[in-house]
């Protein structure tokens, strides 16, 4: 325990450093994916289309192995941030992408009748109520592929470096005391970010929304949300 | 010259097998030297990673089922062991791995160990949420029908969370067969064996032919699941065909 602690203190530049890096590898693979997967979670949410086209990608995605994935962009690309970041955005993507299109998708139907019958147009609908009222749900999907890009950002270390990873695939250097202290910096970084997007999630939620408890904690039970039969053709 | 000499003193560089031009350039993916070596090199890991992922959720299964129930019957279990697994899912499974070496040695112990706290979140959540979705109606004609709350339990609440406990087992299934390849990280067992020995040897066929291996199975078994659950539960097609 007191090794713990002295690691701590003995390696503190060392720690900060990698967990800047750390955090840089998550964030790239975060923003590709909210860029790709929220756009079009909300679109076709909006559509009422291809609910198909969206979960079954993110079916696919999730069932690829992130360490398949970085062997593979290995032998194309060399030593690369590419690796990681081909992995980190398969495994963020699903969440985001599924929760944006469910909570679109299910917006009170009523609500957006409403809004056109108060002669909204298309963008007022979507920017005015749709997203608002679905906000709470796609924070959930956000928070899960921020916890699951940091807590797999170390596989980084493996091919290309960068980030705790360094710290945590390299025990003969570092000792089972380092793994353990890197690993205490990615939970509490993975606790914290989380945290953050869900002070987010409280501000943008219209505050008449009544939100149920279960979209605050860590993984949202955004699989069982979805009527079994639409999960595959 | 060379020629004559090499001709009498025989081949100095050991003989490897027909190396061809592919491995020889090694190339990203040889598929003669894959499907040479599928029996030995691949086969006998990919039987090692079902078994992996077949036991971890099998045990991960039954204890969140079992907490599942617990939590379902009195409430305030749920939030504890939520928060338990949640923080499990936090934790690198590379480093998690590494972690409970010096405490349950190198070996299935170890690997199975973490492998199953990966799964408790999700099957525990999928399950609580399966039962907890259960229409009141439902309940209500099961005890008007003189069901006692252990038959209604079994007759009529789990089995309309029996969609909701499949989703879960199939989001489960294909992270355990992710993680299962880093378990090769402390021992080489599973998929992740060749990864990891390629990716230090730079052998790219290996490592490229383990990653497909390893995509392929856990597609498979998440179109397998798909397939278990449209047998387990007939009603939910007949309904959604019928609407």
């Amino acid at each position: 325990m007191s090794d713990l602690v002295n690691f701590f203190g003995d390696n503190t530049s060392l720690l900060l450093n990698r967990t800047g890096a750390h955090l840089v590898i998550a964030a790239i693979g975060l923003v590709i994916s909210l860029v790709i997967a929220l756009p079009a979670g909300i679109w076709l949410g909006h559509l009422h289309k291809g609910s198909l086209l969206a979960i079954n990608i993110s079916n696919v995605l999730r069932a690829l192995p992130s360490l398949a994935l970085i062997a593979i962009s290995l032998a194309f690309f060399g030593l690369s941030r590419a690796n990681i970041t081909i992995a980190l955005v398969a495994l963020a993507i699903p969440p985001i992408l599924t929760n944006a299109y469910t909570a679109v998708d299910g917006v009170d139907p009523d609500a957006v009748e409403a809004a056109r019958g108060m002669g909204m147009r298309e963008r007022e609908v979507l920017f005015g109520v749709e997203l608002p009222l679905s906000w709470p749900l796609i924070f959930a999907g956000i928070r899960t592929a921020s916890v699951y890009v940091i807590a797999t950002a170390p596989l980084a270390a493996l091919a290309g470096g960068g980030g705790l990873g360094d710290i945590i695939v390299n025990q003969p250097t570092y000792k089972l005391v380092g793994v353990i202290a890197a690993t205490i910096v990615t939970v509490a970084l993975a606790f914290v970010i989380d945290g953050l997007f869900g002070v987010i999630q409280r501000a943008v939620t219209p505050a008449g929304l009544v939100v149920s408890r279960e979209l605050h904690t860590i993984v949202p039970p955004a699989e069982s949300d979805l009527p079994a039969d639409r999960v595959l053709a | 010259m060379n020629a004559v000499v090499f001709a009498q003193g025989g081949p100095v560089i050991p003989n490897f097998g027909r190396g061809d031009e592919c491995i020889r350039n090694n190339g990203n993916f040889c598929l003669h030297w894959f499907l040479d070596n599928f029996g030995d090199r691949f086969w006998p890991r990919m039987v090692e990673h079902i078994e992996l992922t077949a036991i971890a959720l099998v045990i991960g299964f039954l204890i969140s089922f079992a907490a599942a129930l617990a939590a379902y019957r009195y409430a305030r279990l749920e939030l504890p062991f939520a928060n338990v697994s949640a923080l499990f899912y936090t934790i690198p499974s590379i480093a998690l791995f590494q972690i409970l070496v010096p405490i349950t040695g190198i070996g299935w112990t170890t690997i199975e160990l973490a492998l199953v706290s990966y799964t408790l979140l999700i099957l525990f959540r999928n399950t609580l949420t399966g039962l907890k979705e259960v229409p009141d109606e439902a309940k209500e004609a099961a005890e008007g029908m003189g069901l006692t709350r252990r038959q209604s339990l079994l007759r009529v609440e789990l089995p309309l969370a029996v969609p909701a406990i499949i989703a879960g087992v199939r989001v489960a299934t294909v992270t355990t067969i992710s993680l299962a390849t880093i378990a090769a990280f402390i021992t080489p067992l599973g998929l992740g064996a060749p990864i990891f020995s390629a990716i230090q040897t730079g052998a790219n066929t290996e490592f490229v032919a383990a990653s497909l291996l390893s995509i392929a199975l856990a597609l498979i078994a998440d179109v397998a699941i798909v397939f278990a659950q449209r047998m387990l539960t007939p009603w939910v097609r007949a309904r959604s065909r019928a609407t």
